[in-house]
């Protein structure tokens, strides 16, 4: 038992490692590698507090393919055939409301409503209504469950983004990722438990901030540790120009040893965990390479994913690679697609886009369900807000735009215990305000970590004298799309 | 064993342990009031130190300050309220003097019913045998309240008589040894020289000290060697800059607006005014009051107008389409809640939305806060990204040629740009200011005048209702919070963890003093000496407290952790900056110009461009070269979205909002960052170039490499392992492998040296810079 929880990493509380504290020093430096929270005592002597699920959990790993820059529902997921008839028409003020609007559209003198420029079908049992910019996604919707009424409270992409991802719209909290991290510890001690990684599409492009994989008040081994394109996949992995694998392990040996005449002299367990960290970096330097190797890959996978896969920092490379890191136990891989802004020239930017994720979107569903690995695994697929259903600027045959709408948006999710072949909430006939089953965010981050063994509400952090929750205060947990 | 078996496996465990705990409890119950973890009660039960932080903790988010969450009308933080009948039951109280069987506060939380127990099931908390008891020994020796300590004055405490007054140097050796006496722990020695230089030189300058100043404190026999040794790093420019890492936390300070897009903003010259701060030794009083209102004095000068750029260094958007109203309130919001961290140590934001949960602040008094800093004359967005007018936003002030030349000197402008710096400045009339409802900035509630929390300190009529005001309240003598916090927040920079841990809150959660006394001498002796900063950091960093040395015995380690009671020096990672200057000083690379426009050093490629939306002067990151590269850490430039890669992996902070304490980590990037950044890679070929130009011995350029980055002398057995491993990297270095070693970093490598001999000397420094007592002050 003592091995296999060792091996699997799957965290032992605080508590039960207490009793091998008797294994000495070598233990305590390990112990905090692979469960480093063991020893920030959360200010409750709560056996369950961190380290170990409050429930059995259905996932062990989440996959987030976040579609930066908020895509347009009306052209892939909620089917509104009622906007192209009433194409031109002003929004009708009982539809629109008081809600408040982006500053570049409050001063439009009008709101004409515009249906999707592009075609919808019905696929799957459930009889999804898809769009045909995703003919790859619209094969796989028995494994999806499409959730069309998820709302936020911001209306701008820097504070939606970081409310979708941190619970909060100001920043400096921890990311879901790092939540995770911290709360279920990681399976692979070899590998970061929280990865992140980054594309960019043609469309108009939303930056990223590293501020949304921050770990925020959690200790930083929670940060979210960016993998690029390149050499250097992890920063400073690369040992330096003229040193090879033998020279590097001959130096850390020469350091160790220097380490332990300073740990001879002080006594401060500070100094072995510090030379155990440089043994991780170690691993960490043959490991992640290893993970980022793509070579090995099948020619069925290459073609599943699409040849783009080969292309380093590609939306289908970085998908492929979220399967591996996935699969090699990283509790959190975080895809960031930019390019999804289209205030203007939608019909042609949001194709480009749909094009860019559509296959590997679809690929990284089917090739987890193939290895087995669906059932253990939640993939999140969305972005952080909706559009409008009217159009933003000028409107004529062939093009138009839409602004951020915070009332409603669609994103999907697969695997990990979530019910597949649904589609959950619908909006209104113009599909600008949810008319059945609102998904808020917070109810959305409550049901991530209800699936990952994880109660939202006893997942918290005391911090300068409260205890914070991903959830902030608010949030529950979506029961009907959990199967 | 798959994946449920193991579950299934675990669960066990936990039932297993969910037994042994309850065995536990029911031991705790029956005996005598001596608990398994070794713990008495108290034969006196404090209401400060036992019970409030059981009553904050566990039961005044719903029977505490804030009305509208209430829950039985019966509130708990205020004794009158406690000790009412119930509203539900006025036969009964929650409180009976001496009686706790007659008190349902004792009934409800000791019942073994779960559907009357407190904390409610679904809280998800509950209170340990322990407080149980706590509680009841409170109760049954009257249940009596004190108002909370941070909120009354201090008061100058008499030393405390101590046994053994051998080790006291100051004040502050009596306050430590009575404490460490009531624990039964002993100091350590005094630290070895070498080590007690190191220390003292990172902590007054961020720097190590210089092979010189080794030589010259170890060969100072007299006894005031030390003594020389602090006043000469006090009176050193690199002071200042030391000082203002954690100021910059505070201010949060950086060099890029920080929403969305990102763009540059020029808040330098306002950085450069709190090194000069620091430096000219600017009481603390002068310090805040010129930040916080400088615009606000009588024919305010150009410095004290800049000075006010410190309330301007918060995010703004230059994101299209927001909501003006939104955003400028946004700002207030953001000063308002760093007056009340940074400056007053409370959780002030809480009371944001709602009446504080835990403190005694209303929303109400939240709003009368926030309408000192919702007079200024701002927008939520002035301008999208673009060109040099957007680098400060108005108000601002412009920073002529003839300034630089006259009045502010210290800000140092290279070229003859135009420079402006965001600052303060109130509109002509009154903005109103309206409670938020739930914080939101379309409901606004009741309109409010400015005011303070009552019960830090009311605001007297005789202060002016504006910033100016503030200050004036800020630093009345009977304000009982502002000496105590900045006191502390200077002791947790000098001793790694403040007398109150939880240093941006002094309130009900916050963790209370470990040595009340000593916090309140030192506040006292502060405000008598005229606020004076140099003064108390030398008082620190003078005691026999400071110098002790950093071993720890496993006697120390199981008594004390954590360190809390001071019998030995702590030790831990110096800051993200100073680890670059320890580098570039050590290497001789360090270039000592002070201030000026941020710097960008070595990066490695595509973190901007990978993250940016392509707009503004920050999309891509342009390398400077030369002398830039070799700045000290705090003059990288900070672009808050993606800030330097290295500096938060060093635990620095993001500057997105108020810090007043970093965390102190360690984890496997940091030795990935010590082994294969190019700018400790170039130090450490610099230096190796450096020795081997020099007429020495091998062994003595490894000693030499050693006194300049570890800061001591190796002992024979280090010397002997690291000569070792340099004979063996001189075998087995090619030379294809030495050219490619030596081809990091711009810094021009000398001719005529054998390039070997460097690649491989630079891997023994290299190695000395991944020493953990290299970064460790110790």
């Amino acid at each position: 038992m003592e091995k296999e929880i060792l091996e699997h990493g799957f965290s032992f509380n605080r508590r039960r490692f207490l009793s091998t504290m008797s294994l000495g020093l070598g233990s305590v430096a390990l112990g905090s590698l692979l469960m480093p929270d063991l020893f920030k005592n959360t200010g409750d002597d709560d056996p369950l507090s961190a380290g170990i699920p409050h429930f059995a959990p259905k996932a062990k790993r989440v996959i987030y393919l976040f579609q930066n820059g908020a895509p347009s529902q009306q052209e892939l997921f909620d089917y509104k055939p009622k906007l192209r008839e009433m194409v031109g028409q002003e929004i009708p003020p009982s539809v629109r409301g008081t809600q408040r609007l982006t500053g570049m559209t409050a001063n439009q003198e009008s709101f004409p409503l515009v249906g999707s420029f592009v075609d919808f079908k019905q696929y799957g049992q459930a009889g999804a209504w898809i769009s045909d910019l995703l003919p790859y996604t619209s094969k796989i919707v028995d494994d999806l469950c499409i959730v069309r009424s998820m709302y936020t409270e911001a209306i701008n992409h820097d504070p939606a983004l970081t409310f979708l991802q941190t619970g909060s719209q100001q920043g400096n909290r921890p990311s879901m990722g790092s939540w995770l991290s911290y709360g279920l510890g990681n399976e692979n001690k070899n590998l970061p438990n929280f990865t992140v990684l980054l594309s960019r599409g043609v469309g108009n492009g939303q930056g990223v901030y590293s501020k949304l994989w921050s770990n925020g008040f959690l200790d930083s081994v929670h940060q979210g540790v960016q993998f690029s394109k390149g050499e250097d996949p992890v920063l400073y992995l690369r040992d330096p120009e003229g040193m090879n694998r033998h020279e590097r392990r001959d130096m850390l040996d020469q350091l160790a040893e220097l380490n332990d005449l300073s740990y001879k002299e002080f006594g401060d367990p500070e100094i072995a965990a510090k030379v155990k960290q440089y043994e991780m970096a170690y691993r960490m330097q043959t490991a992640v390479p290893e993970v980022m190797d793509l070579s090995k890959e099948s020619d069925a996978i290459i073609k599943l994913y699409g040849p783009d896969c080969l292309v380093p920092g590609t939306f289908a490379a970085n998908c492929l690679l979220a399967r591996k890191l996935s699969e090699n136990g990283v509790r959190f891989v975080q895809l960031y697609h930019q390019g999804w802004d289209q205030h203007g020239n939608l019909p042609f930017e949001i194709t480009k886009q749909a094009m860019d994720v559509d296959q590997a979107s679809a690929a990284l569903v089917t090739d987890l369900k193939q290895r087995g690995l669906l059932d253990e695994t939640l993939v999140i697929w969305g972005g952080e807000f909706g559009r409008t259903s009217y159009t933003q600027g000028k409107l004529t045959p062939e093009n138009y735009g839409r602004d951020h709408h915070p009332r409603c948006f669609t994103i999907w999710m697969a695997g990990g215990g979530i019910k597949p072949g649904m589609v959950y909430g619908e909006t209104d006939e113009l599909g600008y305000n949810i008319a059945k089953n609102p998904v808020h965010v917070h109810d959305f981050q409550a049901t991530v970590l209800h699936q990952l063994g994880l109660n939202h509400e006893k997942l918290t952090f005391k911090h300068l004298g409260r205890r914070y929750r991903l959830t902030d205060i608010s949030g529950k947990v979506v029961r009907d799309i959990i199967s | 064993m798959d994946f449920m078996g193991m579950w299934q496996k675990r669960l066990q465990i936990v039932v297993l342990l969910g037994f042994l705990v309850s065995c536990w409890f029911a031991a705790c119950r029956s005996g005598s009031a001596t608990f398994t973890n070794g713990k008495k009660l108290p034969e006196t039960v404090s209401y400060t130190y036992d019970i409030r932080p059981i009553l904050s903790d566990k039961c005044f988010a719903c029977h505490g300050p804030d009305e509208n969450k209430r829950e039985a009308g019966l509130r708990l933080d205020v004794a009158e309220e406690a000790f009412k009948a119930l509203k539900e039951n006025p036969s009964a109280h929650a409180l009976v003097a001496g009686k706790p069987e007659l008190s349902q506060l004792y009934l409800r939380i000791s019942t073994t019913d779960s559907t009357k127990l407190m904390p409610p099931v679904e809280s998800n908390l509950r209170l340990s045998s322990e407080e149980i008891a706590l509680l009841e020994k409170w109760i049954k020796q009257g249940a009596n309240y004190e108002k909370h300590w941070a909120f009354v004055p201090p008061k100058r405490p008499t030393l405390p008589k101590v046994a053994d007054e051998s080790r006291a140097i100051n004040e502050i050796d009596f306050f430590v040894q009575a404490k460490l006496e009531e624990k039964g722990l002993k100091p350590n020695q005094e630290a070895d020289r070498e080590r007690l230089l190191k220390r003292v030189s990172l902590d007054l300058t961020g720097l190590p000290p210089t092979v010189e100043l080794m030589d010259r404190f170890l060969a100072d026999n007299s006894p005031k060697a030390y003594e020389k040794v602090v006043d000469e790093l006090l009176n050193n420019p690199a002071y200042g800059e030391r000082m203002a890492v954690h100021w910059l936390d505070v201010a949060r300070y950086a060099d890029s607006h920080g929403y969305q897009d990102d763009g540059y903003r020029t808040q330098w010259p306002w950085r450069d005014w709190v090194i000069h701060a620091f430096n000219k030794n600017y009481s603390y009083k002068k310090f805040v009051t010129w930040q916080l209102a400088g615009d606000l004095l009588p024919n305010a000068a150009k410095e004290q107008l800049l000075a006010t750029g410190f309330n301007r260094n918060h995010k703004i958007t230059e994101e299209g389409g927001v909501i003006q109203e939104e955003y400028r309130l946004s700002y207030v919001t953001d000063r308002s809640d760093l007056f009340g961290k940074a400056l007053l140590g409370v959780t002030m934001e809480c009371a944001h939305c709602h009446d504080h949960k835990y403190d005694p602040f209303s929303q109400k008094e939240y709003y009368q806060l926030f309408a000192f800093f919702n007079n200024v004359q701002e927008v939520g967005i002035e301008s999208v990204i673009g060109g040099p007018e957007t680098y400060a936003k108005k108000p601002l002030m412009e920073i002529s040629d003839e300034d630089i030349q006259s009045v502010l000197r210290f800000v140092n402008k290279p070229d003859t740009n135009r420079l402006i710096v965001s600052v303060m400045g109130d509109l002509d009339s009154t903005r109103k200011t309206h409670v938020l409802l739930r914080g939101v900035y379309d409901a606004p509630g009741e309109e409010v005048q400015p005011g303070t929390p009552k019960a830090i300190l009311p605001f007297s009529p005789r202060y002016p209702k504006n910033r100016l005001g503030l200050s004036q309240w800020l630093f009345d003598p009977q304000n009982p919070l502002t000496a105590r916090v900045f006191v502390n927040q200077i002791w947790q920079e000098f001793f790694g963890r403040g007398l109150v841990k939880t240093s941006g809150d002094f309130g009900m959660q916050g963790d209370l003093p470990t040595h009340p006394a000593l916090l309140d001498w030192l506040s006292v002796d502060f405000m008598e000496n005229q606020w004076n900063i140099k003064r108390l950091v030398k008082q620190l960093v003078m005691s026999a407290t400071y110098r002790q040395s950093a071993v720890v015995s496993e006697q120390q380690l199981k008594k004390d952790p954590e360190n809390i009671y001071l019998s030995r020096s702590s030790r831990y990672h110096i800051d993200a900056e100073h680890i670059k200057d320890l580098v570039m000083a050590s290497s001789g690379l360090l270039v000592r110009t002070i201030g000026g426009p941020s710097v960008k050093p070595y990066q490695p490629p595509g973190l901007w461009e990978g993250a940016t939306s392509g707009r503004g002067l920050l999309s891509i990151y342009v390398q400077d070269h030369g002398s830039r590269l070799y700045r000290r850490g705090m003059y990288t430039l900070i672009k808050r979205t993606v800030p330097p890669p290295v500096m938060s992996i060093f635990d620095a902070s993001n500057r997105d909002l108020c810090e007043v304490k970093r965390l102190k980590t360690n984890t496997p990037l940091q030795a990935l960052v010590m082994m294969n950044d190019p700018a400790v890679l170039e130090a450490s070929r610099v230096l190796a170039a450096r020795l081997l130009q020099e007429k020495s011995t091998d062994k003595e350029k490894i000693v030499q490499a050693f006194r300049r980055i570890v800061c001591r002398k190796p002992t024979d057995k280090e010397t002997e392992i690291l000569d070792a491993f340099y004979q063996k990297q001189l075998q087995t270095m090619t030379e294809t492998a030495a050219q490619k070693a030596l081809s990091v970093g711009e810094y021009p490598l000398p001719e005529k040296l054998n390039s070997r001999q460097v690649a491989a000397l630079m891997r023994v420094i290299s190695t000395l810079y991944n020493l953990e007592e290299t970064i460790t002050r110790t």
